[in-house]
């Protein structure tokens, strides 16, 4: 599902005399309407598509109407590249400033997963002002906020850009009461393991499995156990869904098929039933159970799917490693387990997986290891993949253990005394270097890994810990979790020193005294790079443990597997 | 105050008239009006002169002079005059003086005297020369209305955006009309003209023949013509001294009179008030001025100078060199107030506020009568609008306080109409007073608003004024002070003989970080000055970064912008500015210019990487950045060419540059992916089948499954594949084939360095038990538990688990323990389980 369909279906696009839809993409049109329009991300290489598109029907004689509308806005560079290529001429551009698409109660995705690669691995800062933008708007439909913290380069600049919206505009907000209490701002890069990790509720899980594209899942065949896949949307509304999406999956079972037999028990209510309360059931129950029944069959469908394709691949195995990662034992155990992974060919995205949760949770990886790993998945995946590597050490996801600790200590104490603006350039200096990550010492300091005593119970999680089987706290979460407490970042300059980035926090005690108390529970938490439905689910529990109510704002929602992706080069 | 009532001339029964004075005009004119081109802008506008015109035949050497004056006659600008000869001259809605000459230039003027710029009437009016033209007002501006030499006419509607009309012809029009003007109805601007005895009506198309409607006959010729200020009514003065008044469709006639003065009068104006019934005239002679209207009599005022009459929205002003005065029918508040022996509400509450004021009874008698009559609100909203029609502020005065004496006796009186009329009186009678020379009524004051207003005085450059008006009417800052202080500062940048420095600091002082100004707006200013040093540094005090970039561009800073781009944040501008400095630069500084701003770099890599390849090469060797130069070398290998030796040879550039990079792990790997490219191809010519771009694992496998086994394992050696990669590799592949027998004597090559397990399991997925068995034997003892469930011996399984005497082991069989088959494992298990802990 894309987001134009969750905004206008086909349907309501036909209706509306579209004729057919096509993918934009390199190759001619085959529609012989009279006129296109291009909805397109303002990109480059769509660019090119539409203007071979066009240039194509120049060559061919025919004369059409082009209309590209941006969204959610139009760049400079777009216009150049259309321009060069001849044909600025020949379509008229607009612009549609949509950034944020509601997915959820609580869920607000603005749909750019291409955000990740461009911020953080290109540098590129074209979407922060489309994340302004987006606060903008929301702070203008829900008043200001009076309190706002974040962490992270991307986080402050953001922060600042909304800012500067906000003063340049003043008045329309100024008077408003605050809705919502808090925002907290997140940069990806600040914590990788957490999206990295394998994840276990059962909405992640979901999305590993069968991937969520907006809200939506396609279940196939195996799935709905018929031969059709079905388009299936995963939000609050469907009951069966929401009482599961935020549980341990070694629940779900369970919680299903107490599911059936309760229905089953309605159902069977209508035997002994006389005329007028048969009517009654028919009428007014017979639906909902219906609808609850089909719903139920589907997730049963799926918890199997997903049970027979974890169990093919060892499952167990790999979490076992990955928690064994997350704590930093037996980690020349983990270490061969990945090269057997990678020997056996199991998946080149798992492969690169395992590698950046090693390199990232031991501070990159010893020089031997670093070199072999890298051998081994060379000779199995193909050789473009050095770009991979060449990307994801400029992103800080897989390095190289360093001879000292001197560089880093430097470049950690420049970057602490230059303002941010230069901050950046040191960094693009630095960024030959290895970035750090000081996992093992940070999980020491905000304690990420419960000592358990006995076995977790996973059916009455304690803390954060039991959306990764109660091994890991998500690193993300935990900051929230001691900012919101302590209203500030005092006490956590050592975090705060470890992560390496630069934090900062504003309150504005004007507003909050007008906040009432229930706006001052709610938080909006922006996740820029992308946030996981584990750090969701994470956060919803804890809104529920301490009375928060969390919002999430995302650009857009990940999991490992996108993450990797996104930093691989493939073939064309 | 009794004879308050003695400059009222009454009109008919209804209505009286009153004129007083503005101002005593000391602008010390050389010549008379009578010998100048007059022109006054409406609204207490401007006036402007043109002395020694054209018509007047003297020596044509002496070039005229022009002087633009305020309404109280101080001198505002004053110029020779260099151009071609003028025939009229006319004001437009902006106070802009248009000067149209003889040969149909239209030349545009400031308050000040400044040359804005200038227009042409068209190529048929400059040959046939301008006899005549009229600047007019409609609700889209100001027009200009030209008679040409040859009885035609040409029009424009608005000068601002010029559209020339040319107006069709009259049929037998051999000489110019005796009068002429301009009408505007229903959005189209006619022109009404006089023929002899005959009305003709212009429009786009057509001219038609009018009639008005009870015209007197035995009229032969018409002499004036006058539209009223809102276009709604027309008055005709015919050669028999016949006034015939009615509406300007000439549907309806309002009424007529006969002055029997058969002399052509100088001027003729409407003096009206908006809503009020009476219709009057003005007319003026020479050294006559009188006023008719519905009424048998006349007034009559006796000129003693040349005076020109200023039709108003309200009335009419009449200057001359002495004086300047205002005419208007007295508005109904004042009349009932000051009515001799008046009893209205009003009057007697302006009564008895003065009584109170003696400290007399009386004022208690006065107020019980309105009381009486239940009039005391009546009362006080006429004296706050009497007061509101009072030009004097002591009158006004007076009868603000007889409204405020009233209010308190009073329950609920909304007080804000009492509290606007104070301060509106307040703003109007500060643009009166001589020095401003703006001498609005109040009527024209709620016509004009006060936003207009304030764009008058800051025409005229009374910036303080202007503020303390926002200020003491507590306009918001971005409509009032804000917008008053750009206007102040984009003025104050062309004070050329002020060094940048001291203005630059002058506007920063007075504007400080006021909300709404736009630096840049100003700079821009300075910079169309050619103060280019100026506007870079006001630049500097302009908070938005983005706001300064457009500006810099302008100013060839390219580099400058490129910073305060970056600073904005906003890569859409960055990007803007660097594909200006990419044309502007050469390609050298450009690189150079982007190495030290990384932000704008990335970007324009990016960029590079879509659009230009070459550039992106281009740029890393400049850099010297062997890395990124390997992996674009990398890249091209597989996507940009197509042949093997182009190939090759793009993996040997990447290796030589991975090495300067000092990356020999990348270099190895290169060197080793060239000789697996040679490779492929070698055995796709060799082999049947596709090798090319597999990887390395894939190629070995594909061997395999072709039954090359000695190839493979020369690969194997060659690439140093290590043991346990080839052990997976070949189990795999002899499994995939099925080639069971290969598989066993493969196992039995040597110890297996990934051990047995893997066998089972992937027989098991080839779901070959009996394969699988074979192999579950040969497990070591720590997997043995596991390889035997995986071939579904759950009871031997167990009882290896019970010798390990391992508990998770033991709870693994368990598991596997399925219904009545497992029973007694099960059993045995937990009879195990329980001795352990015995034990």
């Amino acid at each position: 599902m894309s987001p134009l369909d969750r905004i206008a279906n086909v349907s309501i696009l036909k209706q509306h005399e579209v004729d057919k839809l096509y993918k934009v993409d390199n190759k001619p049109a085959l529609s012989s309407n009279e006129q296109l329009c291009f909805l397109v991300r303002p990109r480059i290489k769509n660019m090119r598509y539409i203007a071979n598109l066009v240039n194509a029907d120049k060559v061919a004689g025919r004369t059409r109407r082009y209309k590209v509308i941006f969204s959610p806005q139009k760049f400079y560079a777009c216009e150049m590249v259309l321009e060069e290529e001849g044909i600025f001429g020949d379509v008229s551009c607009d612009e549609w400033a949509f950034s944020l698409l509601p997915l959820d109660v609580d869920l607000l995705s603005m749909e750019l997963p291409e955000f990740f690669r461009d911020y953080f691995l290109e540098g590129d800062q074209r979407w922060i002002n489309t994340v302004a933008q987006a606060l903008h708007l929301l702070s203008t439909l829900y008043g200001p906020f009076p309190n706002c913290y974040g962490i992270g380069r991307c986080a402050k600049m953001s922060y600042e850009l909304w800012r500067r919206l906000e003063e340049e505009e003043d008045g329309e907000t100024k008077g408003r009461r605050p809705e919502i209490g808090h925002i907290f701002f997140l940069d990806r890069d600040m914590d990788f393991v957490t999206a990295l990790c394998s994840q276990v509720v059962y909405e992640g899980l979901v999305d590993d499995t069968f991937r969520i594209k907006c809200g939506s899942v396609d279940f196939g065949p195996e799935v709905t156990s018929s031969d059709k896949s079905l388009k299936v949307l995963l939000n609050a509304e469907d009951k069966v869904f929401n009482e599961i999406r935020n549980e341990h999956f070694s629940n779900v079972f369970g919680f299903l098929s107490q599911k059936a037999r309760n229905l089953q028990a309605q159902y069977d209510r209508r035997r002994g039933m006389d005329i007028k309360q048969m009517k009654n059931f028919v009428s007014q129950e017979l639906k909902g159970l219906k609808q609850e029944h089909r719903l139920l069959s589907l997730h049963i469908g799926a918890c199997e799917s997903i049970m027979k394709k974890k169990t093919k691949q060892d499952f167990q195995e790999l979490i076992k490693t990955e928690h064994a990662l997350l704590e930093g034992f037996n980690i020349r155990e983990s270490t061969s387990y990945i090269e057997e992974h990678i020997d056996r060919q199991v998946s080149p995205i798992e492969s690169l997986r395992l590698m950046c949760l090693l390199s990232i949770t031991e501070n990159g990886l010893i020089s031997k290891d670093y070199r072999s790993l890298k051998t081994q998945y060379l000779q199995s995946y193909g050789p473009e993949h050095l770009l991979t590597f060449s990307n994801l050490r400029r992103a800080g996801l897989l390095t190289e253990q360093a001879p000292g600790d001197t560089l880093t200590a430097v470049e950690s104490k420049v970057s602490k005394l230059v303002t941010d603006k230069a901050a950046g350039k040191i960094t693009d200096a630095f960024s030959s270097l290895a970035k750090r990550s000081n996992f093992r010492a940070i999980s020491k300091k905000l304690n990420l890994i419960p000592r358990v005593d006995g076995e977790y119970d996973l059916k009455v999680p304690r803390d954060m810990a039991y959306v990764f089987s109660g091994a890991y706290v998500p690193l993300s979460c935990r900051i929230i979790e001691q900012v919101l407490e302590r209203r500030s970042w005092q006490g956590l300059d050592e975090v705060v020193r470890l992560l390496n980035c630069s934090e900062f926090a504003f309150t504005d005690m004007t507003k909050e005294d007008k906040a009432s108390s229930e706006s001052l529970r709610l938080i909006l938490v922006v996740f820029l790079g992308g946030c996981t439905f584990s750090e969701i689910s994470a956060l919803r529990f804890l809104g529920r443990e301490k009375g928060y109510r969390f919002i999430f704002l995302t650009t857009a929602v990940t999991n490992s597997a996108r993450l990797m992706e996104a930093m691989s080069e493939v073939k064309a | 105050m009794d004879c308050y009532t003695a400059n009222w001339n009454p009109l008919g029964d209804s209505a009286f008239y009153r004129k007083y004075e503005l101002y005593s005009m000391d602008w010390d004119l050389k010549e008379e009006l009578r010998d100048c081109l007059v022109a006054a802008a409406p609204y207490g506008g401007p006036i402007a002169l043109l002395r020694n015109p054209w018509r007047k035949e003297k020596a044509a050497s002496v070039r005229p002079v022009l002087d633009i004056y305020s309404a109280s006659g101080i001198p505002l600008a004053s110029l020779l005059w260099k151009s071609g000869p003028v025939v009229s001259l006319g004001w437009s809605a902006e106070e802009e003086l248009l000067c149209v000459q003889e040969d149909g230039a239209v030349l545009v003027y400031g308050l000040h005297g400044d040359f804005r710029r200038h227009f042409s009437m068209g190529n048929e009016v400059l040959q046939n020369r301008v006899l005549d033209a009229r600047i007019f007002h409609t609700e889209f501006g100001s027009g200009v209305a030209i008679l040409t030499g040859a009885h035609r006419f040409t029009l424009s509607a608005n000068v601002g955006d010029l559209k020339l009309r040319r107006m069709p012809e009259v049929p037998g029009l051999q000489s110019a009309p005796s009068c002429w003007t301009t009408l505007c109805q229903d959005r189209v601007t006619h022109i009404l003209l006089a023929v002899g005895p005959d009305l003709y009506l212009l429009d786009h198309a057509a001219c038609s023949a009018v009639t008005p409607p009870g015209l007197v006959p035995g009229v032969s010729s018409f002499l004036q013509m006058a539209v009223s200020f809102t276009y709604r009514h027309l008055a005709l003065f015919t050669d028999t001294g016949y006034i015939w008044m009615g509406t300007a469709s000439l549907k309806e006639k309002l009424c007529e009179f006969n002055c029997n003065i058969r002399a052509p009068p100088k001027q003729m104006v409407w003096c009206s008030r908006p809503r009020s019934k009476e219709r009057a005239i003005v007319v003026a002679w020479e050294r006559r001025l009188m006023v008719v209207g519905d009424a048998p009599e006349s007034i009559q005022f006796v000129l003693d100078e040349d005076s020109y009459l200023v039709p108003e929205l309200d009335g009419v002003r009449i200057f001359s060199r002495s004086t300047h005065e205002f005419l208007h029918e007295v508005p109904v508040a004042s009349e009932e107030i000051f009515k001799i022996a008046s009893m209205a509400p009003g009057a007697l509450l302006l009564e008895a506020q003065k009584e109170y004021e003696k400290e007399s009874q009386k004022a208690d008698e006065y107020l019980r009568e309105i009381q009486e009559l239940g009039q005391l609100t009546q009362a006080v909203q006429q004296c706050i609008e009497a007061a509101g029609h009072e030009h004097q502020p002591d009158m006004q005065k007076s009868l603000l306080r007889a409204a405020s004496f009233g209010k308190c006796f009073l329950d609920r009186f909304p007080p804000d109409s009492f509290v606007r009329m104070c301060q509106d009186l307040r703003v109007l009678n500060a643009v009166r007073d001589y020095h401003i020379g703006i001498p609005l009524t109040y009527s024209q004051y709620k016509q004009l608003t006060i936003q207009v207003l304030l764009d008058r005085l800051v025409l005229r450059r009374l910036y303080p004024l202007a503020i303390q008006i926002c200020e003491y009417l507590r306009l918001p800052e971005v409509q009032g002070v804000s917008r008053i202080l750009a206007h102040w500062a984009c003025y104050k940048v062309q004070q050329k003989d002020v060094s940048d420095e001291d203005v630059a600091r002058a506007i920063n002082q007075k504007l400080g970080d006021t909300p709404g100004v736009s630096y840049s707006d100003i700079a821009a200013r300075a910079y169309g000055c050619g103060r280019t040093e100026l506007a870079i540094k006001l630049l500097e005090y302009e908070p938005r970064s983005g706001e300064q970039v457009p500006l810099l561009l302008k100013m060839k800073r390219s580099k400058l912008a490129l910073s305060k781009a970056i600073e904005s944040g906003d890569t859409d501008l960055v990007f803007t500015v660097l594909l200006h400095l990419k044309n502007e630069l050469n390609r050298g500084d450009f690189f150079m210019t982007l190495r030290n701003q990384p932000m704008a770099l990335s970007l324009y890599r990016q960029f590079c990487k879509h659009q230009e390849l070459e550039t992106l090469k281009d740029l890393y060797n400049q850099d010297d950045n062997h890395q990124e130069l390997g992996s674009f070398h990398i890249r091209a290998s597989y996507a940009a060419e197509e042949r093997i030796e182009g190939r090759v040879a793009a993996l040997q550039t990447a290796t030589d540059a991975f090495y300067k990079a000092k990356n020999e792990f990348a270099a190895k790997a290169t060197e080793d992916q060239m000789r697996l490219l040679r490779l492929q191809r070698r055995l796709e010519d060799e082999l049947e089948g596709q090798f090319l771009d597999l990887s390395l694992h894939d190629t070995v496998t594909t061997l395999i499954l072709g039954g090359h086994n000695k190839r493979a394992e020369q690969l194997a050696r060659d690439f140093r594949i290590p043991d346990k990669r080839l052990w997976w590799l070949k189990l795999t592949a002899l499994a995939d084939l099925e080639d069971w027998e290969e598989l066993e004597k493969f196992s039995k090559s040597k110890k297996s360095p990934i051990g047995y397990l893997p066998f089972v399991e992937i027989c098991m997925k080839q779901h070959n038990k009996y394969e699988a068995k074979k192999y579950a034997s040969r497990v070591g003892p720590e997997h043995k538990v596991k390889a035997l469930l995986l071939v579904g011996d759950v009871a031997q399984a167990a009882d290896v688990a019970i010798e390990h005497r391992n508990e998770a082991e033991l709870s693994l069989v368990l598991s596997h323990c399925t219904g009545a088959t497992d029973g007694a494992t099960a059993d045995k298990i937990q009879r195990a389980r329980a001795q352990a802990q015995k034990k």
